[in-house]
């Protein structure tokens, strides 16, 4: 009986029920761009260091883990190693560089990595040999890198360096694709680390030491990641250690950036439970008659109660399933480089948010319904 | 004929302390099955909480009410929602239909909510609105029907499920002279080929041309019951619509229903509560 009448009702008002599964659509779409959006900043934001292989990162101390102030001379790379857990660990160089392109197409701004090969930092390989030594003038291109620029094992690659007053070209071989791991919304291309030295942008001079910003250290199986992180820096001198989680969060902006996109999911959200709740409720007002009569002829509170929940269930789930292949479809469309990213756990709690947005605001106008007075329908009222 | 309906000094007192207002006081009514009852007053006199009452509605604060084998005071919120169910046939003044549903839909709904809609109910549910002369109107939805077809829907309704009790809350007033008749008409002939109690509220005195036995009320008590048939035809034949409707708005005579019905009378009304 409540499902006859939910069903009915909305097949023969199918224009306005729909006009409004439609609201709930766009406001599925936002919501899923937005946590897509959040998705795709956070991770160009994050990728690389995320994607490091390293169980700890070493920064210069009082660097704030911030890669760039982060100055660590290759000498102490052994001071490290001999600590009890480490099990390797590996300098990684990180500057910004130019790829050119000889054909007269528009350059690309990269982050330009430089990393010891076979060491904690060198990215494992989708394919190619990888890198062979400390100075050869080899690179691995990650694959945001390849896609937009179609490079493949074995092309040749040209890298502009401004280095004091000059601006230096220098050519490398491609030896590896390793996956996605933008650096701040730049492609990141490895070097070997002297090769990095070499190349990174510098005031010139006479070259020392190698000069590292961070450090990707490797635990032994059996160690403890507390008891190495409190070791570390009472060992070694002037450096600091972070679990990569923590270098995430100190990323500049990075924070800020994920609190505003997901104030943003959230009042979308609760404007989603407004409109619903604001709909129905003036939907229930205008059946205030109806429903009484419903009541005066014998349908009971708990089936008016139900009969309103399945149709807000219903009009919510087709929604939220135009509003999900809307949203689908429309991102097929989009050029590559727009920062989007679906996660399923994301997706997934976006969606399920999005189906509760229908039953909660739909109680207030459930309560009203089931409140009405079966004597109205003869224009009493107790 | 089996007494249907039966209220012994039904009360309705409304509000608390001091500003209390006795909206039906000790009303005693009997209908008959076959039979249909007018129940007449003008506005304020009760007659409209007396059908809430009877329709389980509202609880009288004193008094009895039996209805076939139940007695409504018994009856908790549940029962009376099932009661209405299965053994009341309503048919109101406005928002008498579903609006999403078309009348042989509406009709149905009533059978469909006692888990009657076999094919047999199918049947009665169709015969009796084409009995109606709404044979050809089945699937259009109320909209698409005119007030006097709507309240004819509304009867069919009121009768398919076949309930004890018929009520109906005027019927008539949105509808003009010729077409109020007609529907009183065509209720009455069902009432009494279909053998239920029907009680029909009205503040027009000409549509108890139809009726069995005519119940006035005044200021919450039964002042007359007529169930002579030449009186009920007098008292019908009499009452000009004006006359009604001033009857309606606001008496001030004591003498309500015309002289002449009383003057032509045999039997002196007698006036009770």
């Amino acid at each position: 009986m409540p499902l006859y009448l939910a069903i009915k009702e909305i097949w023969r008002n199918r224009g306005r029920f729909l006009l409004f599964s439609m609201v709930i659509a766009l406001i599925t779409t936002l919501v899923l761009f937005i946590a897509a959006l959040a998705g795709g900043l956070a991770n160009a934001n994050r990728q690389f260091i995320e994607k490091l292989e390293a169980d700890l990162l070493v920064y210069q101390e009082n660097s704030d883990l911030q890669a760039t102030s982060s100055r660590l001379g290759v000498s102490k790379l052994k001071e490290i190693r001999r600590v009890e857990g480490v099990a390797d660990v590996g300098p990684v160089g990180i500057s910004s560089a130019t790829m050119v392109f000889p054909d007269g197409r528009e350059g690309i701004d990269i982050a330009l990595i430089g990393v010891e090969p076979g060491k904690p930092g060198d990215p494992p390989l989708q394919e190619g040999p990888g890198l062979k030594s400390k100075r050869a003038n080899e690179v691995i291109v990650d694959k945001t890198l390849s896609d937009r620029v179609g490079l493949s094992v074995g092309d040749a690659v040209i890298i502009k360096s401004t280095q004091g007053i000059e601006e230096k070209l220098f050519e490398l071989e491609v030896v590896g694709i390793t996956d996605e791991r933008q650096y701040f919304f730049q492609p990141t291309i490895t070097v070997p680390i002297e090769t990095w030295d070499k190349f990174r942008p510098q005031a010139g001079g006479e070259p020392g030491e190698v000069i590292a910003n961070l450090f990707a250290v490797k635990l032994s199986s059996s160690a403890d990641f507390e008891t190495v992180a409190t070791d570390l820096p009472r060992v070694v001198d002037g450096i600091e250690v972070s679990n990569k989680q923590k270098a995430i969060l100190a990323i500049p902006g990075y924070t800020a950036q994920q609190n505003t996109l997901n104030t943003q999911r959230v009042f979308t959200l609760l404007i989603g439970v407004l409109v619903v709740g604001g709909f129905f409720q003036i939907q229930t007002l205008q059946k205030v008659g109806q429903i009484g009569m419903l009541k005066a002829i014998g349908s009971s509170n708990r089936n008016v109660a139900i009969s309103a929940l399945i149709q807000i269930v219903l009009v919510t789930l087709l929604g939220v399933g135009i509003g999900s292949l809307g949203t689908l479809l429309l991102t097929l469309t989009f050029p590559g480089n727009i920062p989007i990213l679906f996660n399923a756990t994301t997706v997934f709690g976006a969606i399920g948010a999005l189906l509760l947005i229908g039953p909660i605001g739909g109680l207030v106008s459930i309560r009203l319904a089931s409140k009405i007075e079966p004597l109205t329908a003869i224009g009493l009222s107790s | 004929m089996a007494t249907a309906l039966r209220t012994s000094e039904v009360t309705k007192i409304y509000g608390k302390g001091n500003s209390t207002v006795t909206a039906v006081d000790r009303v005693s009514i009997e209908v008959k099955k076959g039979e249909f009852v007018a129940l007449v007053g003008p506005s304020g006199s009760g007659k409209t909480s007396m059908l809430a009452m009877l329709a389980a509605l509202l609880t009288p604060t004193s008094g009895r009410i039996y209805i076939g084998n139940d007695e409504l005071g018994q009856m908790d919120e549940k029962e009376r929602t099932l009661f209405r169910r299965e053994k009341i046939g309503f048919t109101f003044q406005a928002n008498n239909l579903v609006p999403y549903l078309t009348a042989l839909e509406n009709v149905e709904l009533m059978l469909r909510m006692n888990n009657q809609l076999d094919k047999t109910g199918k049947t009665r549910a169709r015969e009796l609105l084409v009995r109606l002369g709404l044979g050809d109107k089945l699937n259009n939805l109320p909209a698409q029907l005119s007030g006097g077809q709507q309240q004819r829907v509304a009867i069919a309704r009121a009768l398919v499920h076949r309930p004890e009790v018929v009520l109906a809350d005027e019927p008539t007033s949105s509808l003009d002279t010729e077409r109020a008749f007609q529907v009183v008409e065509t209720f009455s002939s069902l009432i009494h080929e279909q053998k239920r109690a029907g009680i029909m509220v009205t503040h027009d005195l000409r549509m108890t041309k139809y009726v069995d036995k005519v119940i006035q009320m005044i200021d919450g008590k039964v002042t007359r019951v007529i169930d002579d048939p030449v009186q009920i035809s007098i008292l019908a034949n009499t009452s000009s619509f004006e006359a009604s409707d001033n009857y309606a708005e606001g008496y001030s005579s004591q003498l309500v229903i015309p002289m002449t019905a009383a003057n032509n009378s045999r039997l002196a009304f007698g006036v009770t509560g």
